[in-house]
């Protein structure tokens, strides 16, 4: 299905449709990695692909129109070419991989049988995706974060959110298609029904990751998420004066100095960057309160980031 | 806290690049980006002090973890040099920086500007700092999509073009890269590059190794644009604001340079590259024809901008020529150019955008009569563009002697004539700037600009009496480069 869904998207003229497949097709995936037990994965995979960057689509589409312009034909032998000797490595390899799901894969001989073993008394949480993540190595998750942080500089500094005048200031646009919506009543009960439980959901999706699968990441993608609903339904004028973007600007920031201000801490009291062990007298307890603060930097760094690449896409369609 | 040193070197500037984000005043943000970067230079200074003369290594464990749980950062010679270069190099354009932006951005735009900067200055210093071949992924990224945005805000729409072209190259090489590191991480189970070394081998026959390398290859490959994946290059360059291009031409095809020198020699090892997989073979011809076609190409440049930016595919060419010659003398010099031309290369960016900030234009014919009214600039640019061809006692003498040498020593005479005539059209194409500087008469609107203001002269002045100084004191670059290709090389 994902092989087909892909050649539709190739195929497809209306830049919508395809638009709606693409969403279709990080669904598809995230059910892949649901399947492969990567169910932290599949939950990023279904709240990120399916959620968010549909709606950036669809909002980036708002600016540029619907369909995309016929073009000449170019020369298409060339890439194809590439795109096949790409896919003969990947196959070539693929015979001498071990058998996926065997015990004595290399992968499962090396540094996972510590992870497993002893991550519950070395680092505490029962979610040893969150060990790995956030501890052993917590300085790649810093890393990503950093990467969402740069992501934000860029569409600011590109797009330009919080140098206009924001919603609050401009007069309301005359039919514009947002406004529409909110006479939908059933999209608008809908709506009211879901935005509350959603909100606890990601609030308990971010402090439920060392237990189950979550954490800063996908909390921060679903809460940015109902924020996206509720724009859509009552306009982005409310949901700009709940979140006002010049002081929205601020946050992906402070996330980032939040997860950066642990590792220094951590510094202090003498151990290395990111050792949540020095940080209270019982390392567990140090690593315990260490992943809590992280994880709410990234869920703060995540969520004000989508939210304000949502407003400076839509602040352009406006 | 000396031990600390690795984690600040880093956390300096990637931690300044959030706070400058808040600051809304831009010549605050200068500050806070220039005071920063000058840090991190001293860090970096330190650093090689302390590694100096070799066999004093430094492993810093991230989180307390010891590899290969947790992630290693490892600080050797081949790590400080290239600490030394981005820092250095980054830290003057940045002082230059806010006389450049002036013109072009406003005040809060500019805050955004220095993070973009200082991130992917930040992101430079992990790549080169990590011991884990995933963490070079992650900071890849950030230092991918800094770049992108930095490009992209030229002046220019065509800007945008570019930055999306190198996106998408960019893009394929990352992934490209990443798949190699996945494959590796299949067959060994670990990411930490010390521990990979050592578990490869037995795997030497391994399909999937093989694949794995053959996508390292291609994506590093992308990543440094080297011939003929280079197209992404001449147009990011060009069209880049200014200042940007004088960065990104020092510091960011540098850092993939030893990305590969990394994985090629360490990771993978020698062995395996050269004999196994016959990367010498590969590397050889495409950089001969690289050095060639790209020289030849910039020789036929009207813009000055593009012009340099195809001699930088020419000069990447040296690089990894020396890298595929596989002796002492040949990989001594790619790491020596890879300093030097870094050097030699941002000074000249940055004194095309010290004249292209007084007149507004990089096509040759409106830099014509500049070493009049510009001279000490244009004095400044010379200097550079001598180093450039490789005239004794300048900088770019020492990398192509060694580079000869190298190819010398193989056997190789006819490599060595091709590097000679490569000298030679380097020779053209520098000389024609310079000839268009000196000696045709000013167009009547440029005919009184004024010499620059001192916040960009300077830097581009420490620019042309480094090029000198290495000239003559070698014991930095190629002592040190020398040490490193011995180890490299016996490593195997």
């Amino acid at each position: 299905m994902i092989v087909a869904t892909v050649f539709i998207i190739v195929k497809l003229d209306r830049l919508m449709t395809a638009v709606m497949m693409m969403g279709f097709f990080s669904l598809l995936s995230s059910c892949i990695f649901m399947i492969l037990d990567a169910v932290d994965v599949a939950f990023t995979e279904a709240a990120v692909g399916a959620g968010a960057s549909t709606i950036f689509f669809l909002a980036a589409l708002a600016i540029v129109g619907r369909t995309s312009k016929k073009r000449k034909k170019e020369k298409t032998l060339m890439p194809l070419a590439v795109v096949i000797c790409t896919g003969a490595v990947l196959i070539y390899a693929t015979f001498d991989m071990p058998y996926f799901g065997t015990a004595d894969a290399p992968i499962h001989q090396h540094v996972a049988p510590r992870y497993l073993q002893e991550s519950g008394d070395e680092v505490g949480p029962p979610n040893i995706v969150t060990s790995v993540l956030a501890s052993y190595r917590g300085y790649d998750t810093f890393g990503e974060a950093g990467v969402v942080f740069t992501a934000f500089i860029g569409v600011l500094l590109l797009l330009g959110a919080g140098t206009r005048k924001s919603g609050l200031e401009r007069p309301d646009p005359p039919n514009a298609k947002v406004e529409s919506m909110r006479q939908k009543i059933v999209l608008r009960e809908v709506a009211d029904l879901l935005i509350a439980p959603v909100l606890i959901f990601s609030l308990y999706v971010q402090w439920h990751g060392d237990y189950g699968p979550g954490g800063g990441f996908q909390a921060g993608v679903i809460f940015a998420s109902v924020i996206f609903l509720y724009a859509l339904i009552y306009g982005i004028v409310p949901a700009q004066q709940l979140f006002p973007p010049r002081k929205l600007a601020y946050f992906p920031a402070l996330g980032l100095l939040l997860y950066a201000a642990v590792g220094l801490a951590s510094m202090a009291m003498g151990g290395n960057f990111l050792d949540y062990s020095v940080l209270m007298p019982d390392p567990h307890d140090g690593q315990h309160y260490g992943i809590l603060i992280i994880e709410l930097g990234i869920g703060i760094t995540v969520a004000a980031v989508m939210i304000n690449i949502f407003f400076s896409l839509s602040e352009r369609s406006l | 806290m000396i031990e600390q040193l690795p984690a600040i070197q880093l956390l300096l500037t990637l931690l300044a690049a959030p706070i400058c984000s808040m600051l809304r005043n831009g010549d605050q943000s200068w500050r806070l980006a220039t005071i920063v970067s000058w840090a991190s230079v001293a860090i970096a200074g330190a650093l090689l002090h302390q590694v100096w003369g070799g066999g004093n290594d430094i492993s810093y464990h991230m989180g307390g973890w010891p590899p290969p749980w947790g992630i290693e950062v490892v600080v050797d010679e081949l790590t400080a040099i290239v600490l030394l270069l981005v820092t250095l190099f980054g830290a003057l354009v940045m002082t230059a920086l806010r006389e450049s932006l002036s013109t072009i951005m406003r005040h809060q735009r500019q805050s955004l500007y220095y993070t973009s900067f200082l991130l992917c200055m930040a992101s430079l210093i992990g790549i080169t700092l990590t011991g884990d071949a995933f963490n070079v992924f992650v900071f890849l990224e950030i230092s991918s999509l800094a770049t992108y945005t930095l490009i992209a805000r030229g002046r220019d729409r065509r800007a945008l073009t570019a930055a999306f072209r190198y996106l998408i190259m960019g893009t394929i090489g990352a992934t490209f890269i990443l798949i190699a590191i996945g494959f590796m991480y299949m067959l060994t189970g670990t990411l930490n590059m010390a521990d990979l070394a050592e578990r490869l081998p037995e795997h030497r026959d391994s399909r999937v190794l093989h694949a794995s390398f053959a996508f390292f290859t291609v994506g590093i490959a992308l990543k440094i644009a080297l011939f003929p994946l280079h197209y992404w290059l001449p147009n990011a360059y060009t069209y880049a604001p200014k200042a940007t291009t004088a960065f990104l031409a020092a510091t960011a095809t540098k850092v993939s340079l030893y990305v590969m020198i990394r994985f090629v020699f360490d990771v993978y090892g020698v062995e395996f590259s050269f004999q196994q997989m016959q990367l010498g073979t590969l590397l050889v011809p495409l950089s001969l024809a690289g050095i060639l076609i790209a020289s030849l190409t910039a020789i036929f440049q009207s813009d000055a901008k593009r012009l340099l930016a195809w001699s930088s595919v020419a000069q990447l060419g040296y690089m990894s020529l020396g890298v595929g010659l596989l002796n002492l003398n040949g990989l001594t010099a790619s790491i020596t150019h890879m300093f030097n031309h870094a050097m030699m290369k941002a000074g000249l960016f940055l004194a095309l955008a010290t004249m292209i900030y007084r007149v507004q234009s990089s096509q040759l014919t409106s830099l014509a009569g500049i070493g009049r009214t510009m001279p000490l600039t244009t004095g400044a640019f010379t200097v550079l563009g001598i180093g450039l061809i490789g005239v004794p006692f300048t900088a770019g003498f020492i990398s192509k002697w060694y580079l000869i040498t190298g190819a010398l020593d193989k056997g190789w005479l006819p490599v060595a004539v091709l590097l000679i005539i490569s000298s030679l059209m380097a020779i053209v194409y520098i000389g024609k700037m310079i000839d268009v500087m000196y000696f045709k008469p000013a167009p009547e609107e440029f005919s009184n600009v004024r010499e620059a203001p001192m916040s960009m002269l300077i830097p581009c002045w420490i620019f042309a009496l480094l090029t000198l100084y290495f000239g003559l004191d070698t014991r930095i670059t190629a002592g040190l480069a020398g040490r490193v290709a011995a180890n490299l090389l016996g490593a195997s």
